[in-house]
């Protein structure tokens, strides 16, 4: 016999209310890191020089910044749901965890957007 | 509500050291450094894009001693993370859990992360001094 209800068995959830959403987004997040992480790794260390002209002639070039906005993105996205994790197990009492997971959300989309509008700024020129 | 002691759990510290929650407890360890790598990383895009004097300003920190200690740690951090992640993925695909094959692709991500963090850090010497 099941203590589930019929509702929540069709919903796919738990105590958790999100089922098994944030498991599988840190999955296929990881996945796609893959090729972005290692593209990123790569470009950089086969670039001559790491001086300003060479990284800026590299970083404006469509297939680099579009590479690096969607590295950005997912980077951000995955460390988010990671650290929120971090967050949950370690920060005890119900207000402080949710002011640091809001905190916490804020600062990557901080960063995360600061990224982008960069990326996009030597994309598109002044 | 009242804050009552009770009966808890037996924790971490009741349990024997070993490669395998060592490698798990790197694993976050890692995750949580290379969050902080982001805002590195936010700061080396913005400083690119405010032009080239911000952009020297942020290379010579980054080539400071303390800047190249924490890029070598991050790129350390970054090769753990990737292949121990595999290693997870694995777990998640349903491979890989005998007790040699844990040993053995623990040590492969150990290993080949201090490997590939030293490759990276010759080709990045290579790069400075030609």
């Amino acid at each position: 016999m099941s203590l589930r209800s019929p509702l929540g068995r069709v919903l796919g959830t738990g105590s958790a209310k999100d089922g098994t959403g944030h498991w599988w987004a840190q999955r296929v997040s990881s996945v796609a890191l893959i090729p972005l992480t290692l593209w990123f790794f790569y470009s950089l260390m086969m670039l001559p020089d790491l001086d300003y002209s060479t990284v800026k002639a590299w970083l404006a070039l469509p297939i680099s910044s579009f590479l690096a906005v969607l590295s950005v993105t997912v980077v951000t996205h995955h460390s988010y749901l990671g650290t929120t994790v971090v967050v949950e197990d370690y920060v005890h009492g119900a207000g402080v965890k949710v002011v640091t997971l809001m905190g916490l959300r804020f600062l990557y989309v901080l960063f995360g957007g600061a990224s982008i509008f960069a990326i996009l700024r030597v994309a598109f020129g002044t | 509500m009242p804050v009552r002691a009770r009966p808890l759990s037996p924790h971490l510290q009741v349990y024997r050291w070993q490669i395998g929650n060592t490698l798990s407890i790197l694993h976050r360890l890692t995750g949580v450094a290379l969050a902080l790598g982001i805002v590195a990383l936010a700061y080396w895009l913005m400083s690119l894009a405010g032009g080239e004097d911000s952009y020297d300003g942020a290379m010579r920190l980054y080539a400071s001693p303390v800047g190249l200690v924490a890029l070598a740690g991050w790129t350390f951090c970054f090769m753990y993370h990737l292949l121990n992640g595999v290693r997870h993925l694995f777990w998640d695909a349903g491979y890989g859990f005998e007790r040699r094959q844990r040993h053995t692709s623990g040590w492969i991500a150990v290993l080949g992360a201090l490997a590939l963090t030293i490759g990276v850090g010759l080709v990045a010497w290579h790069g400075a001094h030609p």
